[in-house]
């Protein structure tokens, strides 16, 4: 009996060991950072670290008195929001019409050409849209070609959100239509039978049984999509804004960046990101509790 | 089976085809675009007379970026970085994984272990706080910069240990019945079984570690030791701040339309190794959908 206890503290020893490197860097660069918030209600000072002198909430008083606070803000949703709606709606409707078709080869090619941008960098894309859309880029040629007037797509200030939200869902609907189509596959072909037996036509069959089947998994997306309606894509803006459409197309992350790193203003723009977070974690919340209200969906 | 053949059914198939294909165009040709561009001479891209396909073919602007060191050297720090920094991922990820897959009863403490990495997935210091602790780490300027502060893919691990809690356990438990160690029994007995699922996670952590293009901006001041990615994104500022500068000065137009030609190929050829391993990815990624939960 002795024997087997001793056997078993070996054994134990030993996948404790096996964590131990994992625990370590996770402690020191997600752990610390964590503790490193602190310096959001400090001032910061190098020498010192993260134990800088405490200053309570000013840090948070001076970036609530910044106008510029606000506007990117409201650019931060703005963008996010419309990211969201949209990156649910098109790969919803393109799985649809994928689901259509008969052919399993077809179908697998359309899928293929459609999630390969997914894979790509935002630097790598964000060359191709520079290229594509500048002044003297494709689409303004065939637009101008065929008597539209020119778009600066980059540079307007009314127009950047939109390019934005229009690219980030071109770039990312392959991902929703593998997941939709794959949830799509999952429902059972007797149900559009006996609706078939009904007289349920192909129109008919969508509306009343593959929507509501797919119901649950455009919820599931939804709301982990809604975690990041403080993400507004620092990857995709950051590599394709400038100066001149910062009233419209800054966002939280690319401030944060600026002001943080650039600047070199750590306190500041930590406190920045750290009202970025607690909103972040109030919609998700809220999220979660939507879902389940709505749909009765639980995700835990 | 008459709805199926009724003729507004075929309607509709004909205009479903027209949609997804017009939808897959647009997704494909930006890319052709650029490959022609690339393959095109510099005065027939600033003639805008580029379209899907090259005009006054030529290899100058891949010549030009093969013999140009700085896109060679940061190609070679974006190998040395996959390499290392995937190694390191997949050892800490099994190393982490196989532990947390076993009960309470076999490992004391494994849900406090399991808290201490799930939270790191919901709660994180950001981007400043995470960047000075890598500077007092002295890491700035080192490849580790760009290794070590995701050494762990906790939602990779967390998907890796599901697998293994999958697996059929008999075989470990006559492992360790004839006495082998549980290091023993995880390099000889469950090591060849995680094989699908490490290629599953290893390839996402490639394209991670290939496409992640921001720390090699903060964390790297010295150009010449630039990963790829953060190199192209270097080239994408510049070329916009030339944009911005040029004006009607005859000369620098001549050169940001070089710049122009030559950043395509550059930028295909950063694109190429995804492209690559994107078939494999494909055809995983559907497994990493049945052996996690989705991931937004």
């Amino acid at each position: 009996m002795e024997g087997l206890a001793i056997k078993t503290l070996k054994k134990q020893w030993q996948y404790h060991l096996m964590l131990l490197p994992g625990v370590i860097l996770v402690f020191i660069f997600s752990y610390i950072p964590l503790y490193g918030l602190i310096i959001a209600f400090e001032k910061y000072n190098p020498g010192l670290g993260f134990s800088s002198k405490w200053v309570g909430l000013e840090n948070f008083k001076y970036i609530f008195s910044q106008p510029y606070f606000t506007r990117t803000i409201w650019n931060t949703f703005y963008i996010a929001i419309f990211k969201i709606i949209g990156g649910i709606a098109v790969p919803v409707i393109f799985a649809l019409l994928l689901n259509e078709l008969r052919n399993q080869k077809t179908k697998r090619t359309f899928q293929t050409l459609v999630y390969l941008p997914n894979f790509l960098s935002w630097v790598i894309m964000a060359g191709v849209f520079l290229d594509i859309l500048g002044s003297d880029g494709i689409v303004n040629t065939a637009l101008d070609f065929l008597g539209f007037q020119t778009v600066s797509f980059l540079g307007s200030v009314d127009v950047f959100p939109w390019t934005m939200i229009i690219s980030d869902i071109w770039k990312g609907f392959g991902f929703g239509t593998v997941v939709y189509l794959a949830a799509l596959t999952g429902i059972d072909p007797g149900l559009y039978e006996a609706a078939m037996v009904d007289g349920a036509k192909r129109w008919k069959q969508t509306i009343y049984i593959t929507l509501p089947l797919l119901m649950p998994t455009i919820i599931l997306m939804g709301v982990l999509a809604l975690g990041n309606v403080m993400n507004a894509g620092f990857d995709q803006i950051y590599n394709l804004y400038s100066p001149s459409v910062y009233e419209s197309g800054d966002i939280i992350d690319t401030y944060v960046y600026r002001l943080g790193i650039k600047q070199a203003q750590y306190s500041v723009g930590t406190a920045v990101g750290m009202f970025k977070s607690a909103i972040s974690c109030v919609m998700v919340g809220l999220s979660y509790v939507l879902a389940d209200k709505a749909a009765g969906y639980r995700i835990f | 089976m008459q709805i199926y053949n009724s003729v507004p059914r075929k309607v509709f198939l004909i205009m479903n085809y027209m949609i997804l294909i017009v939808t897959s165009l647009i997704c494909v040709l930006p890319f052709v675009n650029l490959l022609a561009i690339s393959f095109s001479s510099s005065s027939a891209v600033s003639a805008g007379i580029v379209g899907f396909w090259p005009v006054d073919f030529t290899l100058r602007s891949y010549q030009f970026a093969l013999e140009n060191g700085k896109f060679f050297r940061a190609l070679l720090v974006s190998f040395e970085r996959v390499a290392l920094g995937v190694s390191l991922n997949l050892v800490l990820m099994v190393l982490t994984a196989y532990p947390l897959s076993k009960p309470s009863s076999e490992l004391k403490g494994r849900n406090i272990y399991m808290t201490f990495f799930v939270i790191t997935m919901l709660i994180n210091g950001g981007m400043i706080p995470t960047y000075l602790v890598v500077t007092k780490c002295g890491l700035i300027n080192h490849i580790w910069a760009l290794i070590l502060p995701g050494a762990l893919p906790v939602y990779n691990m967390v998907i890796l240990m599901n697998f293994i809690r999958g697996l059929p356990g008999e075989i470990e438990e006559a492992a360790k019945i004839d006495g082998a160690s549980p290091f023993r029994a995880l390099l000889k007995v469950l090591l060849p079984l995680l094989k699908p699922a490490l290629a599953t996670v290893g390839l996402f952590c490639i394209v991670g570690h290939w496409n992640d293009w921001f720390s090699g901006m903060i964390y790297i001041n010295e150009p010449t030791k630039y990963p790829l990615q953060t190199y192209l994104q270097s080239l994408l500022q510049s070329f916009e701040q030339l944009m911005q500068k040029s004006g009607t000065d005859y000369t620098k137009l001549l050169s940001m339309m070089n710049a122009r030609t030559g950043r395509a190929a550059q930028l295909f050829l950063g694109a190429i190794p995804v492209m690559v391993v994107y078939p494999f990815l494909q055809k995983y990624f559907t497994t990493g959908l049945v052996l996690g939960s989705v991931k937004g």
